[in-house]
């Protein structure tokens, strides 16, 4: 609690497109005319915007400071992946997002989480029940535990129309029946009413896909959707969420560990570590030319076929816990470039700067050597 | 899976990475306990918790003075629980304040102290039950085990078996087997229950094995040759017990209810013997007048029932810490 | 579904027969004559005793005994009672009705109670009034049901005198509640701390995380999602736990005098009256095995995971 001021300043670079200058690579020009005008705040308000966004949770230890100071924000169209380890906090971000986190032990601690320009936090109960699923979905990792095993997948489908739309029972039976074909289950009039352990992995995840697509949401979070899938599926999956965001026009925010899931269907990339955004960029640039070593760690410890034979890199250590974050800049520890400076100053996100020092557009990198890195 | 699981602290996957290969079936993910990296087990992660538990250290507070009771009744009373003075303490009140004396809790309708008989009745209650869950823990985990392991024919045989004794109702059963008997001692009555018992641990041992034995380390050991009995004892006997533990300490409690409902009943222990329930059967005629001499053997009876039942639940608690 | 079934019924017959054999052997392979206890203290006539037994088949090896036995229970027939002369089953028939209302009672407290009060507790686990359940329901499971019996009886008969402490026509439902509160309090802890583990288990599970990220109303993720999957296993509790309560109701038909198959069970037991004993025993082994076997089937319709080949 005593390293408040530790927090990211308002006078921060942001790690959102709307501050550091936006970022216009939506990979669709379509834009969908009825869902612009249900937009109540102007077109340069970004769809979802977190900031500062600060989550706790208490345990035995102490207090678990899982998100620390996230800011990051996603236009409608537009992907953004959210790429950490495990504890990292993108997943809690994601829940905080959704308003399902588990309070108690979790709690928000700060910040704000603006949909539509709206801070969701400040919204009642009731509002943001009615947001959730609607207009903000989410895509689970494992379909098989996150579906209720004993509905039918038409009953957990059908039950998005009915409690959101009020829709009768018959009716919902055959929206269900349509979402399945949807995202391309086979006989899906004969499936409607078999349950999840009947699909395989696949299908099950295109189930979780059309659970979250149902009401035609504005934002799909999608935590991890292909982990748990054989490589061949993971591939099949993806393109059906990449190609379903195009035709909604819908903004996607993509967490994943997986720098090889990210690379197609990104626009662009936030890296996190220890709770906080390390690095943040176009993806393209982000794989070109990392300006974190954590990124930079990250990318060298993808094997590749052009080195083969040479040793993988690894990162040193092991991630902080998050009861005891490292003083300074949280990835010292592990880093190769980590001096006197990185253990007592934490490094805001600074800009990146280009060779005639003008801001690229949308990059910022956690780092005080970013140039060095960048460049080395 | 999000992040930060819920009970669990950041740390534990941390924790996971760089905790040694001990098998741990149940706790996955320890979330307390030594410093990381420090090896732990079930068991040395159970006993920190258990430590700092409150109904443990009560119920194992209690366990060990009743033990003492059952063991050296004579360090708690000088009074005679079979003598009595009809012509002058018939159904005495207690006097609360005089402690431990012979009239503390008041006198039943042969004019013997409650109290020197709840004291001298404790040895018999405990006797029993210790001795029925020793029968039952070693014939219910050797079923329980071979079944489980070996599957097959031999799970076939052995479950129809359990199934057998399941479908006898437990207490009218033994009332059956000791209907024959002339004179009922602890080990007649202790046997009684046990036949029946057995069935409970065995069921509990035959889950825990088949889940043990599917693990990775177990595998392991049959790969590399180890045998069969080696296996049985090193890597599946080791991990399956908890959860036996577990319920044979909560039925410990059972069985010593069962003992009490038995001599209740007149079909348990009698005079001469000194037990909890035939003095609560012995109350209850005199319940409207004098409610002490019913009361206070339950009381203990009760106390020594809920003792061993928190501590059961106190050590699932600590082994199991999916349910905390 | 109908394969399984049959399965499970032909699998039922040698637990009968075993449970039926081994009720028969306690009867009368271990020490204790019926036919002389019949006589009591009083002076015995060996020929007449010897006489007696060969008229009821009991001079027969044990084996042959049983096998009579069998016969006799495939054709509907429990046995004869030595004294009187009485079908078992006329006892059983008799004493029924009572023993099934009170057991009937006993188990709409018990499902009522228990499921109630474990779904509170799992709900707000770790807080005050799940401590507070998890209390009185040790309690209830520590304190024997014969002292629970009588602490009713002296508390809500006696002295707030709302119930008669002893029951005088077993066909009064108003009559039967008392000593089913008595029956039940054992049955509805461990119904409620059942309830309790699986709600408190479920409620952290995955889909529980999905249906609040659907926007579902608190009351229909619980209601719905929450309670389908917890149920399942007290389900399963509960249909064993009918078998339970009506061998429970020896002890506690005999604290409020109700004349049930518990009361004619214990008359029987302090006679020695072995035709009954095993004829009564018998019976209630059927029902435990019908019960299982109805526990099984639900528990497939309940779970749809469950296929039984």
């Amino acid at each position: 609690m005593s390293d408040r001021t530790e927090r990211p300043t308002a006078d921060e670079p942001n790690a959102t497109t709307g501050t550091t200058g936006p970022v216009e690579t939506t990979s669709s020009g379509a834009v969908r005319i009825d869902k612009s005008a249900e937009a109540p705040a102007d077109r340069d308000t970004p769809l979802l915007e977190v900031r500062d966004l600060q989550v706790e949770f208490r345990t035995r230890e102490g207090v678990a400071r899982a998100v620390n100071g996230v800011n990051y924000s996603v236009n409608a169209g537009e992907t953004l992946a959210v790429l950490g380890e495990s504890g990292s906090g993108k997943s809690v971000t994601a829940q905080a997002i959704m308003g399902i986190l588990d309070t108690p032990p979790g709690h928000i601690a700060g910040g704000e989480i603006r949909f539509r320009g709206e801070d969701l936090l400040t919204l009642s109960e009731d509002k943001r029940r009615a947001i959730r699923g609607d207009r903000i979905a989410m895509i689970f990792q494992d379909a098989l535990s996150s579906l209720n095993p004993v509905l039918s997948v038409g009953y957990q489908l059908g039950e998005m129309f009915r409690v959101h739309r009020g829709a009768s029972r018959r009716e919902a039976r055959e929206r269900a029946v349509d979402l399945m074909e949807r995202v391309r289950i086979p006989a899906a009039r004969e499936r409607v009413n078999d349950y999840p352990h009947q699909f395989s992995g696949g299908m099950r995840q295109r189930i979780m896909i059309a659970m979250a697509l149902a009401l035609e949401p504005d934002l799909i979070i999608a935590d991890e959707p292909t982990t748990a899938l054989d490589v061949t599926v993971q591939a099949q999956v993806m393109e059906l969420l990449a190609e379903l965001q195009r035709e909604f026009h819908m903004g996607l925010i993509l967490i994943t560990h997986d720098l090889g899931v990210v690379a197609d269907v990104a626009d662009r990339i936030a890296v996190m570590y220890a709770g906080r955004i390390v690095e943040t960029a176009p993806v393209k640039e982000l794989y070109a030319a990392p300006a974190h070593p954590y990124t930079k760690g990250l990318l060298e410890s993808i094997p590749r076929l052009d080195h083969k034979g040479k040793e993988l890199y690894a990162i040193q250590g092991l991630p902080p816990s998050l009861t005891a974050l490292p003083s300074g800049c949280s990835f010292h520890p592990r880093c190769p470039l980590s001096t006197e400076r990185s253990t007592t100053e934490r490094p805001p996100l600074h800009p990146v700067l280009d060779a005639s020092e003008a801001p690229v557009a949308g990059r910022g990198s956690a780092c005080h050597y970013w140039k060095e890195t960048l460049h080395g | 899976m999000p992040d930060v699981p819920m009970k669990a602290t950041p740390e534990a996957a941390t924790l996971k990475a760089t905790q040694p290969a001990v098998p741990v079936p149940v706790d996955e993910q320890p979330d307390s306990g030594p410093a990381p990296g420090k090896p732990r087990s079930l068991w040395s992660d159970a006993w920190h918790d258990l430590r700092r538990k409150p109904s443990f250290l009560i119920s194992a507070g209690l366990i060990l003075l009743f033990l003492t009771i059952a063991a050296f009744p004579g360090l708690f009373t000088d009074a005679s629980p079979r003598d009595g003075d009809l012509t002058q303490f018939y159904l005495q009140q207690p006097q609360l304040t005089h402690f431990f004396s012979p009239e503390w809790l008041g006198y039943d309708a042969q004019g013997r102290s409650i109290y020197a008989r709840i004291i001298h009745g404790t040895r018999a209650s405990i006797i029993i039950g210790l001795t029925v869950t020793a029968i039952v823990f070693v014939l219910g985990s050797l079923v329980g085990m071979l079944a489980g392991y070996f599957g097959g024919w031999v799970d076939t045989v052995l479950s129809r078996v359990v199934d057998t004794f399941m479908g006898i109702p437990f207490l009218l059963g033994a009332m059956v087997i000791l209907v024959s008997f002339d004179v009922r001692g602890p080990m007649v009555i202790s046997l009684a229950l046990a036949v029946l018992g057995w069935t409970t641990i065995a069921r509990v041992m035959r889950g825990s094995v088949i889940q043990v034995k599917q693990a990775d380390y177990v595998q392991a050991a049959r790969s590399l040759g180890a045998g069969t009995t080696r296996i049985l004892m090193r890597h599946i006997l080791p991990n399956a017990i908890a959860p036996v533990i577990v319920v044979a300490m909560i039925a410990l409690g059972g069985y010593i209810s069962a003992e009490a409902t038995l001599s209740y009943l007149g079909i348990g222990l009698a005079d001469p013997a000194v037990s909890w329930g035939g003095d609560i059967n012995f109350g209850k005629d005199s319940i409207r007048v004098a409610s002490h001499v019913l009361i206070f053997p339950s009381i203990m009876l009760s106390a020594t029932i809920l003792a061993f039942l928190m501590m059961g639940d106190a050590v699932r608690d600590a082994l199991d810490p999916k349910l905390r | 579904m109908g394969r399984y079934v049959v399965r499970r019924l032909l699998q039922m017959i040698p637990v009968f027969i075993g449970a039926t054999l081994l009720v028969f052997l306690m009867m009368y392979a271990l020490p204790g004559d019926p036919v002389r206890a019949l006589w009591g203290e009083r002076s015995v006539d060996e020929a007449q005793i010897a006489a007696m037994k060969a008229d009821l088949g009991l001079d027969l090896p044990l084996w042959h005994q049983y096998l009579n036995y069998l016969l006799g229970l495939l054709q509907g027939d429990f046995g004869t009672q030595i004294a009187s002369g009485r079908p078992v089953i006329d006892v059983i028939t008799s004493a029924l009705p009572a023993t099934l209302r009170l057991t009937a009672l006993a188990f709409l407290i018990t499902v009522v109670l228990g499921v109630g009060l474990g779904v509170i507790a799992g709900l707000r686990r770790g807080g005050k009034t799940d401590r507070m359940i998890l209390f009185v329901t040790l309690l209830f499971i520590s304190v024997p049901v014969f002292v629970i019996g009588y602490l009713y009886q002296v508390f809500f008969a006696h002295n707030l005198g709302w119930a008669r402490p002893t029951v005088q026509d077993p066909t009064a439902w108003s009559q039967l509640i008392l000593p089913a509160m008595v029956l039940s309090s054992l049955s509805l802890a461990y119904v409620a701390r059942l309830t309790r583990t699986s709600v408190a288990e479920n409620k952290r599970a995955d889909y529980m995380r999905t249906a609040r990220a659907k926007g579902l109303t608190g009351r229909r993720a619980v209601s719905v999602h929450l309670m389908r999957n917890s149920l399942i296993p007290v389900v399963t509790f509960l249909g064993v736990d009918i078998g339970n309560l009506m061998a429970g109701a020896i002890v506690t038909e005999g604290i409020f005098n109700v004349n049930g198959i518990g009361s004619a069970v214990y008359r029987a037991l302090s006679y020695r009256e072995g035709a009954t004993v095993v004829g009564i025993v018998t019976f209630m082994i059927l029902v435990y095995l019908v019960v299982t076997l109805l526990v099984d089937l639900l528990y497939a319709v309940l779970d749809p995971r469950i296929r039984y080949a």
